[in-house]
């Protein structure tokens, strides 16, 4: 509908006007203030957060960020460990979920049967309707055993005694650390790239598509050569939007990661991360300023996810635009 | 004419690891869902919803968590789900083309996926500090906090997709704006709507981040919400991070209704949404 359908009763029905135009205004007002509140939230949340942080920003300046030791008893707080323990464990959740996103978009939209294809995807997505607490319990009780007997053995092994990459898999094998958190974290974030993966893939003009085929590419080529440049914006924002959920995913992290404030080269050591030393340490945070600094680490977390996902969803907008969406 | 070998590799290699990936994703969510089925049915039985949570040693059930998480996500779909449904109408009908719509409509994909362990620590800064101590009405808050955008989400698409004839049909009748949109919108968006917020519930179920510093927990029967409130998710938590084995049994059955109680939820709404569609 266009703007002027839109707005066209407010212009030219007076008889309209006049009989209902109390209740049309308080309807739009309160329409509006709610509207209003989901600002009202965002901005709350921001300040609340920036006003509780307050203390632990100004004791400790720019070493509350820089700082490594979290020492509770003698009340020095630095956030290195977690903030690296964060950044770390979104990474390997990324360099598994992004490529498995793209194969799984790449088979509902081209390969699997069409009959298949709602059933498969729902059951992707379900792995996102799961609540994160059950991630949790089956990465402590399961899936960290099963690394500690048969995946981290083998990477000490195989990977540990390499030059370069050697000291990221040397360690105990104890299951407990931020590889096995990075890959729960990557299973959590495969169904939110793979479903905007999909409706993308699925966007790209079918005449671009047929176009290519036509000159000759194998399904391959085309989706080098044709569907990912043509998607490559909202592929980019669909990486944000994955890497904005895993930088501030909670339960399942604080299950896995051991909280350990010790910073270690090893991905097989355990160590710590934002939203994982809030959960553990918030209620036990007896003093001001140790309080203080659990906010202010959420503060922290809170700016750096909404400018990820910020980006995220200017990314996903300018494909739509490309496609002629308004929204 | 044929395509040479290198190429033809590359096309087999590429589909083996799509179809590859997609059995990757599938693994996982098998194994997730048959650990917790499999564990929780053992420790499944009636006193789960007939006792309180026990102290260390001793047997017990669930039952104020269950009564306490069934208050919050009722209250919380209460305050959330009108204002939600309101903002989305804004979105899509009200303010539409205004700037106002514009921003809302951003911020509140942002909100969508804000980390809930942020709203639980703004709960706590603005209910659980000014009033001095944890509470069932703050866990309930927290939960309408992250119900609300979900549910402005679901209600803007849905409304939007209403076709506009059925705008137009309902200003020539004459009728004001606000009876178009309760009358005839509204009634044709209802299913899409409830969807949203039935989805809406399913996620609050499991939400165990904002109500650590909220609702906390609470050990015994308490029916009031202006204190400690025993939950599910909470409960899960507490109860699978400690080292009795009569906890871990718990928290596996903790586990498997609450699992049950979502994926029935997801599942039955996406096929009655399909069959909607048809």
């Amino acid at each position: 509908m266009n703007a002027t359908l839109a707005q066209t009763p407010d212009k030219t029905a007076p008889a309209v006007r006049r009989s209902g135009a109390g209740a049309d205004r308080a309807f739009q007002l309160i329409t509006a203030v709610s509207a209003w509140f989901v600002l009202l939230l965002l901005g709350g949340v921001a300040l609340s957060m920036a006003w509780g942080g307050r203390l632990a920003f100004q004791t400790f300046g720019w070493h509350f960020v820089t700082g490594k030791d979290w020492d509770v008893v003698g009340a020095k707080f630095g956030a290195f460990v977690p903030i690296y323990g964060t950044l770390a464990t979104s990474a390997i959740a990324l360099i598994i979920a992004v490529p498995v996103s793209i194969g799984i978009a790449l088979f509902l939209t081209d390969i699997a049967p069409r009959w298949s294809r709602g059933p498969i995807a729902i059951a992707i997505e379900l792995l996102a309707a799961i609540p994160s607490i059950i991630y949790g319990m089956w990465g402590l009780f399961v899936f960290a055993p099963f690394m500690a007997a048969k995946v981290e053995p083998w990477l000490n092994d195989h990977l540990g005694n390499k030059p370069i990459i050697g000291p990221l898999f040397t360690g105990p094998p104890i299951g407990i650390g931020m590889l096995t958190a990075g890959i729960v974290l990557g299973i959590m974030v495969i169904p939110f790239v793979s479903s905007v993966a999909r409706e993308v893939f699925s966007a790209v003009p079918t005449p671009l598509r047929e176009s290519a085929v036509a000159l000759g590419s194998t399904r391959w080529e085309v989706l080098k050569s044709v569907t990912l440049p043509y998607t490559r914006s909202a592929i980019i924002g669909a990486v944000f939007l994955g890497l904005g959920r895993a930088l501030g995913e909670t339960m399942a992290v604080t299950f896995v990661l051991g909280n350990a404030h010790d910073l270690s080269a090893s991905l097989l050591m355990p160590s710590n991360s934002i939203a994982a030393a809030i959960a553990n340490e918030f209620t036990e945070a007896d003093t001001e300023l140790y309080r203080s600094s659990l906010i202010a680490l959420g503060f922290l977390l809170f700016v750096v996810t909404f400018i990820v996902l910020t980006i995220a969803k200017l990314m996903l907008m300018r494909l739509n635009r490309q496609l002629g969406r308004t929204h | 004419m044929a395509i040479p070998a290198r190429r033809r590799i590359a096309d087999i290699v590429a589909f083996t690891f799509a179809t590859a990936a997609t059995v990757f994703g599938l693994v996982w969510l098998t194994w997730i869902l048959w650990t917790t089925l499999a564990q929780g049915a053992v420790a499944l039985t009636p006193t789960l919803f007939k006792e309180m949570t026990p102290p260390p040693g001793a047997t017990g059930g669930l039952l104020n968590a269950f009564y306490g998480s069934a208050v919050m996500i009722g209250l919380g779909l209460i305050i959330g789900a009108p204002i939600g449904v309101a903002a989305g109408t804004y979105l899509a009908e009200h303010g539409r083309y205004t700037r106002l719509a514009a921003i809302v409509s951003f911020v509140n994909d942002i909100l969508l996926s804000a980390p809930s362990i942020v709203i639980g620590l703004f709960v706590y800064e603005l209910v659980v500090r000014t009033s001095g101590h944890f509470s069932g009405y703050a866990g309930a808050l927290a939960l309408a906090m992250i119900l609300l955008p979900i549910v402005v989400r679901t209600t803007e698409e849905s409304l939007r997709l209403v076709p506009d004839q059925m705008r137009e049909a309902g200003f020539a009748l004459g009728l004001p704006r606000w009876r178009v949109t309760r009358k005839i919108l509204y009634k044709a968006a209802l299913s899409a709507i409830l969807t949203g917020i039935l989805l809406g519930v399913a996620r609050i179920a499991g939400e165990t981040a904002p109500l650590l510093f909220t609702a906390l927990n609470n050990q015994f029967w308490s029916s009031s919400l202006g204190g400690p409130l025993a939950n599910v998710p909470v409960v899960i938590f507490q109860y699978a991070m400690s080292p009795y084995d009569e906890w871990h049994e718990l928290a596996w059955a903790g586990a498997f209704v609450l699992t049950v109680f979502v994926l029935v939820l997801n599942i039955t709404v996406r096929l009655l949404a399909r069959r909607g569609k048809s």
